[in-house]
């Protein structure tokens, strides 16, 4: 059995996609592509898929991972090309290994988000943002299943700085961008949590929803505060191993909203 | 009207609102044409949830066949939940489709289309949240063309004032042949204005155009005459029938969609069309004659079907899909085919008489035999005398003992209450056949651990039926029969507990009733329950029928007549019924005739083995029943891999 890593994105308008809903699609592409998969056992036996650590559904992404067994043996850049066509657009595979190393899970310790503030002014962002990081802690409010639940955003939140907007973006009217790591901690802390700790300790309310995109996803390196490719190991234990990754899976800019 | 994209303020809602996937498109197999290159364009409407709507038939077939012309566009539109609906009048988002989210009003036709009529209140809010006038009358050049098609459009009085105009049957050809009309009426400069463009398309006879006809009332309510009120127009519009399904492959690429909706597989249409001649069913009775698509037709449809979509489960609909002429060879052959894809299979609509355990084994080959559904629709063999369903108790018995013989463990049976000359003692007898069969089925199964479940709704009589004539029976009497049978089945110590008992209350049946055999006059009543906040009629959570009762107390008796002058009267035979001008083909002196019958409890044959009996379909539409088996064999794929 061959077992193959995948990083796949939520773009535009997909990313209103839940994970349930990208199961769903994810499950018929391979239907569709052929690919040669491996079955659970059972009565309804299902294709083996593993997902990790899906971003929630309203939010981009370009670092979502999962992991697909097959019975017979497939070149991971052909299988990533394929897969890829076969999803509808918004949703693209962007890079495929074969698994070398156990653990992918492991290896996502923490994601870097970036938070597009529309309407809001750059300097707001700043004062938000440095107040939000001189408290000790934040105490957020979420629903959760089981009702209103009480938590500190500040402690999980490893870097959050406010950037510029870049300068090939056509902005109306002011807006900031966020940049922002937070380690996977529980309870999870989520990029509307750090929202909700900016309005708790500056008042900051963003007049429209914030557009949300996951660029990164990865071991968290505690010296340099930065996120590592978690497939890179699996490339590194590769024999001899081109590179399949179709663009650089991290830090690329998400798309604008689909028209 | 401008056509731009309101994603932009969409997306900025969407946040806030239940599973917004459903609101952004992107469906693989849709398809987004340029909107500058085309020239006739048409925004498909099913008036409903998304999740129910995008996996209807019908407005896939069109969607598909539509988008397939040169110079033709066609997008698609669903109800939004009141979620979204409450955000897009806040901040003035039109209805849009969700293929290019343009707005629905910029479209040439909104083409809507109607498997019920609790789908009517669904249609007014689309409307008002597009900023189409309500009603015809009001609309300008600015506006699509309103057009209802579908089975409930076999009665479009109630809505009459809300369509511009109405197709009945086959949709394929007809929405083509209104494209070509359309396109010729804009090349030339749109002259005459609407009303040019709509006289265009009845003039056709094959477009009912509601305002180009009057209805005049007697003194007692009912109905005078409907007459054209310029000439020029038919004294009858006629229903389309497309004849040879195989030239109609349609879904090729049926869209998968990225949100759950009610059905998830590959739908492949094996017949149009029903001669058995129940006497309730509508669909039966307006889809005639018999037209099944070839083996080789199904078999292609499915191969190029699942390749597109990477469904994994295929199911094989028609009226009762069991009585397609090669029904075990198409089994056979997919089950052979699809063994090592882990597809399955299913059969919707399967009746009693034309199962067999053959069949039933190749659909389960490689899955669990958990529940077998039958429909007997009746429970006294009087009853089923009376509707024409044609099943022996015998029958169903020796069925359902094969089924627990072959492992089966379960079996639902469906049953409808308040049948024209029902009494207690003829509901009451279900109970009987249940025990029955539990019975048979500890006996052959050697086990108790089997089980029945009875599923029962109320009757509601429709239009260019026999029944169409018959008196529904009132909420009140169909809630009082259903609770003597639970009582039956909850109290019988020895088959009580293996007999499953599902029911619908009479409720929803009255306003549906009123609905179905309406007339002009209940629009006031559609128009009320909108603006009273009536939404998605259809779901338990939104109807209200207290809204429904009081807003036709209020608008009816202007008229002089009731709900129950629609829902519980008998009709006469001379009566004017507001469908008349609508010509399903058959014959009303038929209808009338197999109305006696029914009463006489007298069954009919099924026309496809028997001599005809003149329903009239076949010589008043130039069709005729076209079945197999034509003795191809599926052809054996090339082995993947």
């Amino acid at each position: 059995m061959q077992r193959i890593r995948l990083c796949y994105t939520k773009r535009g308008r997909l990313r209103f996609t839940s994970h349930r809903d990208f199961q769903r699609a994810f499950e018929r592409a391979l239907r569709r592509a052929e690919v040669p998969m491996a079955y659970s056992a059972g009565f309804t036996p299902h294709p083996k898929v593993s997902y990790a650590n899906a971003a929630p559904t309203g939010t981009g992404s370009e670092a979502e991972y999962l992991e697909i067994a097959l019975t017979e043996h497939r070149d991971p850049g052909a299988l990533r090309v394929l897969l890829d066509e076969s999803l509808p657009s918004g949703l693209d595979i962007t890079d495929a290994v074969e698994a070398r190393t156990p653990g992918l899970a492991d290896r996502l310790t923490a994601s870097v988000w970036e938070l597009r503030l529309d309407g809001v002014p750059q300097e707001e962002a700043e004062k938000a943002v440095a107040a939000f990081l001189a408290a000790g802690t934040v105490e957020v409010q979420r629903r959760t299943k089981n009702g209103m639940r009480t938590f500190d955003a500040r402690g999980a939140v490893a870097a959050l700085d406010a950037a510029r907007p870049q300068a090939d973006r056509p902005v109306d009217g002011p807006c900031a961008i966020l940049r922002l790591v937070v380690r996977h901690a529980t309870p999870a802390v989520r990029p509307d949590d750090v929202l909700s700790g900016l309005r708790a300790v500056a008042d900051l309310a963003p007049p429209v929803p914030a557009a949300v995109t996951r660029l990164a996803q990865g071991l968290f390196d505690e010296e340099s505060g930065t996120v590592t490719d978690p497939l890179a190991p699996d490339r590194e234990a590769a024999p001899a191993a081109p590179s399949t990754a179709a663009g650089t899976a991290s830090a690329t800019a998400p798309e604008g909203p689909a028209a | 009207m401008s056509a731009e994209s309101v994603f932009p303020q969409l997306e900025a809602l969407l946040p806030h609102v239940q599973k917004p996937i459903q609101y952004v498109g992107g469906e693989l197999n849709s398809t987004v044409k340029p909107w500058e290159s085309c020239d006739v364009r048409w925004a498909l409407m099913y008036p409903d949830a998304y999740e129910v709507g995008l996996p209807n038939q019908g407005v896939m077939i069109l969607y598909e066949v539509l988008n397939e012309c040169d110079g033709v566009l066609a997008e698609r539109t669903y109800s939004v939940w009141p979620d979204l609906e409450q955000l897009m009048r806040e901040h003035r988002v039109p209805q849009f489709t969700v293929d290019s989210h343009r707005p629905v009003r910029a479209f040439d036709v909104l083409g809507l289309s109607f498997s019920t009529e609790l789908g009517y209140t669904n249609m007014l809010t689309a409307l008002d949240l597009s900023g189409i006038p309500l009603e015809s009358k009001d609309r300008t050049l600015d506006d699509p063309i309103v057009l209802a098609g579908g089975h409930a459009a076999f009665n479009p009085e109630p809505i009459a004032d809300f369509i511009d105009a109405a197709i009945i049957g086959d949709g394929e050809q007809a929405v083509l042949d209104m494209t070509e009309i359309i396109r010729a009426w804009k090349a030339e400069g749109r002259p005459g204005g609407r009303e040019e463009v709509l006289f265009r398309l009845a003039r056709t006879g094959n477009v009912y155009v509601p305002a180009f006809y009057d209805v005049e009332y007697l003194p007692d309510g009912r109905i005078g005459r409907v007459v054209p009120n310029r000439s020029g127009v038919p004294w009858r519009v006629s229903k389309h029938t497309v004849m040879d399904l195989d030239e109609w492959p349609y879904p090729k690429q049926p869209l998968v969609p990225l949100a759950e909706t009610v059905h998830e597989r590959m739908s492949v249409e094996i017949f149009r069309g029903c001669t058995r001649g129940c006497r309730f069913c509508q669909a039966g009775m307006i889809t005639r004659p018999v037209r099944e698509r070839s083996i080789t037709g199904i078999g292609e449809m499915v191969d190029k079907g699942l390749k597109a979509t990477g469904f994994e489960e295929v199911g094989l609909l028609s009226l009762s899909s069991a009585d397609h002429s090669e029904i075990g060879e198409v089994a056979k052959g997919l089950a052979d085919r699809y063994e090592e894809d882990k597809i399955g299979l299913s059969l919707p609509s399967t009746r009693v008489d034309a199962f067999n355990v053959d069949l039933a084994n190749e659909l389960t080959r490689n899955g669990r035999r958990s529940g077998l559904t039958f429909a007997p629709e009746g429970g006294s063999e009087r009853m089923r005398k009376v509707i024409n369903k044609m099943v022996s108790e015998e029958d169903l018995i020796r069925t359902v003992a094969t089924a627990y013989g072959n492992g089966w463990r379960q079996v639902k049976l469906y049953f409808m209450c308040g049948l024209p000359t029902e009494t207690d003692e003829d509901v009451l007898q279900i109970a009987d056949m249940a025990m029955n069969v539990i019975q048979k089925g500890r006996e052959v199964s050697g086990s108790n651990d089997i089980r029945c479940t009875v599923s029962i709704g109320g009757f509601v009589p429709k239009p260019h039926t026999p029944f169409q004539w018959a008196p529904q029976l009132s909420a009140e009497g169909t809630d009082a029969r259903l609770e003597k049978l639970r009582d039956r089945i909850r109290g019988d110590k020895k088959y009580g507990r293996s007999i499953g008992f599902r029911y619908h209350d009479g409720k929803p049946g009255i306003v549906e009733g009123l609905l179905s055999r309406g007339d002009r006059r209940v629009g006031a009543v559609i128009r009320a329950v909108y603006e009273d906040g009536g939404r998605f009629d259809g779901w338990r959570e939104h109807f209200s029928y207290d809204r429904w009762m009081s807003c036709a107390g209020k608008a009816l008796p202007e008229f002089g007549v009731d709900i129950d002058w629609y829902t519980t009267r008998e009709r006469t035979y001379e009566e004017v019924l507001p469908w008349d001008h609508l010509d399903s083909g058959l014959d009303k002196d038929w209808l009338w005739e197999d109305w006696q019958d029914a009463l006489d409890e007298t069954e009919v044959e099924d026309c496809r083995w028997t001599p005809c009996f003149d329903c009239g379909v076949c010589p008043q539409m130039d069709t005729h029943i076209q079945i197999g088996p034509t003795g191809k064999k599926l052809l054996p794929l090339t082995v993947k891999k």
